[in-house]
């Protein structure tokens, strides 16, 4: 029997032996005996009888046949080795919708975060605030654009959305009501430093259900070094106590503890802890993305402890659970029984497409990330998209159309990954950014190992 | 499927069926939420 090994992924972690098989998407945990056979066989360069001749010093005959026959028996199921046929032949809806609009309230911030990619909330341009006009004609906008789709999403971001508070919550009061009339599912997020989540702030967006992405970075010196307030203090004892009773407020649900690790916090793992000790159970901390000149850049010569970060998070994460203290780590959460379609992997993010940013003055981009590169400016929110040439673009370069993720494995999970990092980087949005694929691919083992972990102890139970 | 003793299959739903089951589209966009810097489609969870 030969097989193609480039179809699978295999990794051990934390004594488990995984096998991905990337096609159909199946995980298979497998005994250390069908790992050696699986080793043998790739080596042996996918000659299965020639791995069982090696084999044979280590193993009876009998069990060799066994684990054989068993692999077969996932290849005649479609679970190993799967092809690709079918996901060759599929071809997207030509149609697109756009759907989620990262709607920038102020292009201002009360905080100079050293690694703000949006130039400590300007954008590289004027300080300004959305005016409620602007932000009527941008949701009005989302909800044409976004034809037979029912789930809409905005996202009001900055800048530091709370610094245009009265106008932000005209808006909510805007969106709800215009969507109830048109039959749609409007889901509303705010991304905020929390330095402005005062008592009626925190009310009326608990009241409304509006989800919270809550920006902090970790322990108290790590968090000042980037994240200082305008003056140069530190903003850590500022917010921790506005994040907490917010948290407590809306009894931990509806919200998430976003931070930022760089190249001064490399074990970013005790960051996210410190924060899970705080009180936090939802978490999602990022790799910085930042020019590589820059002091707090990543590099490619950190990858080797940032990936044995992920692992001992990993580690934790087990732990925590086991004490009945679980959390969840935005980058560990997957389903994979429940996951996106394939139709939705191959789409990635959206940005340009599905997802649009809206500049205070109206300017669409295809993402908040590029909101200021004004060669990258698609409309505006009167006359809706005028430079379609960017949607197919964007839309265009999914994994199957780029190079370096048609031959990763973890191609279906990422999607392809950052447009924007992509750009940045490499000036093409077809070439993906090189270490954050090291990193994403790392998250999604550590992922998928704890579903593994998972399993067997639903097994047990 | 037929019990095996060298192999425990995770997930029970391949992926390629979902194309002809998916693609409706009313998904989150995936960097709506909590990341905001890292495209991860994997980490979410069909809306069907």
């Amino acid at each position: 029997m030969k097989a193609d090994f480039s179809l699978i992924h295999k990794f051990a972690m934390g004594g488990c032996f995984i096998v991905m098989d990337i096609n159909s998407g199946a995980v298979h945990e497998v005994s250390k005996t069908a790992w050696d056979f699986l080793q043998a066989w790739e080596e042996a360069g996918g000659d299965s009888k020639q791995a069982r001749l090696e084999l044979r010093k280590s193993y009876e005959a009998g069990e060799l046949q066994l684990v054989q026959d068993e692999l077969q028996s996932l290849i005649d199921e479609g679970m190993l080795f799967g092809d690709d046929r079918e996901i060759q032949n599929y071809r997207a809806e030509s149609a697109s919708y756009v759907k989620a609009l990262c709607l920038h309230a102020a292009h201002d911030c009360n905080m100079r975060c050293r690694y703000c990619f949006a130039g400590t909330g300007d954008f590289g341009g004027r300080r300004a605030l959305m005016d409620l006009e602007t932000g009527i004609q941008a949701l009005e906008f989302l909800f044409a654009a976004s034809g037979p789709r029912r789930h809409v999403e905005v996202d009001y971001f900055g800048g530091e959305p709370l610094l245009n508070f009265p106008v932000v919550k005209q808006l909510i009061q805007y969106g709800k009501t215009r969507s109830v009339q048109l039959g749609k599912v409007l889901k509303q997020t705010l991304t905020t430093n929390g330095l402005l989540l005062d008592q009626e702030v925190s009310d009326y967006l608990n009241s409304e259900g509006i989800s919270l992405v809550l920006s902090l970075d970790g322990r108290p010196a790590v968090n000042d070094a980037m994240r200082p307030l305008k003056g140069g203090a530190g903003s850590y004892e500022h917010i921790l106590p506005k994040l907490k009773k917010l948290v407590e407020s809306r009894h931990g649900t509806n919200y998430y503890v976003r931070g930022t690790y760089t190249h001064a916090n490399l074990d970013f793992s005790q960051d996210v802890l410190h924060m899970v000790e705080q009180g936090f159970r939802e978490v999602s901390v990022e790799p910085v993305v930042a020019d590589s000149r820059e002091y707090y850049a990543l590099h490619e010569e950190d990858l080797p402890v940032l990936e044995k970060e992920y692992e001992k998070l990993a580690q934790a994460w087990l732990n925590y659970r086991e004490n009945g203290k679980g959390f969840n780590f935005f980058h560990f959460n997957i389903d994979l029984d429940h996951g996106p379609c394939l139709p939705k992997r191959l789409s990635g993010c959206g940005a340009g497409h599905e997802y649009l940013a809206v500049s205070p003055e109206g300017n669409l981009y295809p993402c908040h990330q590029f909101v200021g590169k004004e060669e990258f400016k698609v409309g505006n929110v009167q006359d809706g998209i005028t430079e379609g040439s960017w949607g197919k673009k964007f839309k265009g370069a999914h994994v199957l159309n780029k190079e370096a993720c048609r031959v990763c494995w973890a191609r279906f999970y990422c999607s392809g990954g950052c447009h924007a990092n992509a750009f940045n980087f490499n000036r093409d949005i077809t070439i993906p950014y090189k270490l954050g694929c090291r990193l994403e691919k790392k998250r999604l083992e550590c992922a998928v190992y704890l579903q593994v972990k998972s399993y067997e102890d639903r097994a047990e139970d | 499927m037929t019990h095996k003793v060298h192999i425990k299959t995770i997930n029970k739903k391949p992926l390629s069926q979902t194309i002809k089951t998916g693609g409706c589209g009313e998904c989150q966009t995936s960097c709506q939420s909590a990341c905001k810097t890292s495209c991860t489609v994997g980490n979410q969870v069909c809306q069907k």
